[in-house]
């Protein structure tokens, strides 16, 4: 079993890869959208913005591949800007996104001038609902988080984590074989590393038997 | 909520860990790699290498530590220490930084900043500036000035002025280290991180001067610093780092307190 971490210029992927390599699984960054389709599982990671991913992701055909890869029912991790740009729109440059979930991508706007942003840190994400790679998560846990905006899903009954930053967010949602995070799990030492873990033998249902 | 980050700073010089007072007379006291393993696993948030001569003598950061570093500690890792170029920024990603930060290059070509922060994203990108009170009559309005070369060299630039620069340029994040609180142990510059954390709207991470744990809670609420940088304090064994997280919980400090 191996993973594709999808190569679109979107910053540092071999984080990504460390991390899979820590937790056994085997990983290999590609950005070629026949290797993309074929995957076994799919690592969508990113940082940066939502314009030039988007146009970065078209040039190469990688659009098409994540969608089919979606609808074959590859088990698939979204994070951060890989999570964002799995909406139907990102405020960020105004930008259509893939549209694998139904929902939008805003941009932190806040009424405390004192807030920083990007929202920038370790912050306590609450489970909202069961989901298989987030099973384990305990009162107290958090994740590390660099981020400007964040995704707004239409149907709140996809939202499975949220995080407080003037506002509760969501931080964590999923759709069948999907799940998306915006907080990075690579670098949120042993409790990333345990979400990371659980998605190398995740099957892409959203509730494991024992659940 | 967001938590308040306890930072440590490894100040690497050929591959060995070192610990300056006012940055001169530094000393070896140890491997950075396994230092870095032992605060990990003892719930360290972030950690900082610092190559503290590479400004001063064009030695190149050693990417090797970087890299064995960055294969077992998974926090964000950030580096520093003589950044002249993108492609010096691109490098130490390669290895396995996560933010990288500039400071001496970045005072005399200002550009830098806005260079990297394309290349790398601004999250990713630190402006460390190296900071020294000054007299009220030096004829800079916040009453310090930024100093480069470790501390060698006076730019006669206003702290304040150079802190907003560098946000307009493209820095995602600030380091206020403190000259005159360097090594002192006496607690950080509170009125200097306070003024510039209030004036920017990026994060700001306070360094310099910390002995006790009363002086991190100082600066993360009266400073207004979004994170407290330590080195002496955990490196010579006086603290843990778990115990100085414990501590700031105990008094009402937001930290991240499992792990």
């Amino acid at each position: 079993m191996t993973a594709i971490i999808i190569d679109y210029d979107a910053g540092n992927l071999r984080s990504v890869a460390r991390a899979c390599a820590e937790v056994g699984l085997a990983a290999k960054i590609a950005a070629d959208p026949h290797i993309v389709s074929g995957a076994d599982r799919i690592i969508f990671p990113g940082v940066g913005a939502a314009p030039s991913a988007m146009k970065s992701l078209k040039r190469e055909g990688l659009d098409v591949a994540l969608i089919d890869a979606f609808r074959a029912g590859t088990p698939m991790l979204g994070i951060c800007l890989g999570l964002q740009i799995s909406l139907e729109h990102s405020e960020e440059g105004d930008t259509p996104t893939l549209a694998l979930v139904a929902g939008r991508v805003r941009r932190f706007d806040f009424t405390d001038r004192h807030l920083k942003v990007p929202h920038m840190g370790w912050n306590e994400v609450k489970p909202v609902r069961a989901h298989p790679l987030l099973g384990g998560l305990e009162t107290g846990d958090a994740f590390y988080f660099v981020h400007s905006f964040f995704p707004q899903p239409e149907d709140a009954s996809i939202i499975y984590g949220q995080a407080n930053y003037e506002h509760d967010f969501c931080c964590a949602l999923g759709v069948r074989n999907y799940f998306g995070v915006q907080f990075h799990p690579e670098k949120s030492g042993r409790v990333g590393l345990r979400l990371i873990e659980k998605f190398a033998s995740w099957d892409g249902a959203l509730c494991s038997p024992n659940a | 909520m967001l938590t308040k980050r306890l930072i440590a700073c490894l100040d690497v010089r050929d591959g060995k860990l070192a610990k300056s007072v006012k940055f001169v007379d530094t000393k070896d006291i140890g491997d950075p790699v396994e230092k870095a393993r032992e605060y990990y696993r003892d719930g360290l948030d972030e950690l900082v290498f610092y190559d503290i001569t590479a400004s001063s003598d064009e030695r190149r950061i050693l990417l090797d530590v970087v890299e064995a570093v960055a294969a077992e500690v998974f926090i964000p890792l950030s580096v520093g220490g003589g950044i002249r170029s993108v492609s010096d920024a691109t490098d130490l990603r390669l290895a396995g930084a996560e933010k990288i930060n500039v400071n001496s290059a970045a005072v005399q070509r200002p550009a830098l900043i806005a260079e990297c922060a394309e290349a790398i994203g601004s999250q990713n990108l630190v402006l460390s500036m190296d900071i020294r009170r000054v007299d009220g009559d030096a004829g800079l309005p916040s009453g310090y000035e930024i100093v480069i070369d470790g501390g060698r060299r006076s730019m006669g630039l206003d702290a304040l002025q150079w802190a907003l620069d560098g946000e307009k340029l493209g820095a995602g994040e600030l380091v206020v280290n403190s000259i005159d609180a360097d090594g002192t142990r006496d607690g950080y510059e509170i009125k200097l991180t306070r003024m510039l954390s209030e004036a920017v709207r990026i994060p700001v991470i306070a360094s310099g001067g910390a002995g006790k744990p009363e002086h991190l809670r100082e600066v993360l609420e009266a400073g207004k610093a979004d994170a407290a940088l330590v080195a002496s304090m955990v490196h010579y064994g006086d603290y843990r780092v778990s115990e100085l997280k414990t501590w700031l919980h105990e008094h009402g400090v937001s930290m991240r307190m499992s792990w």
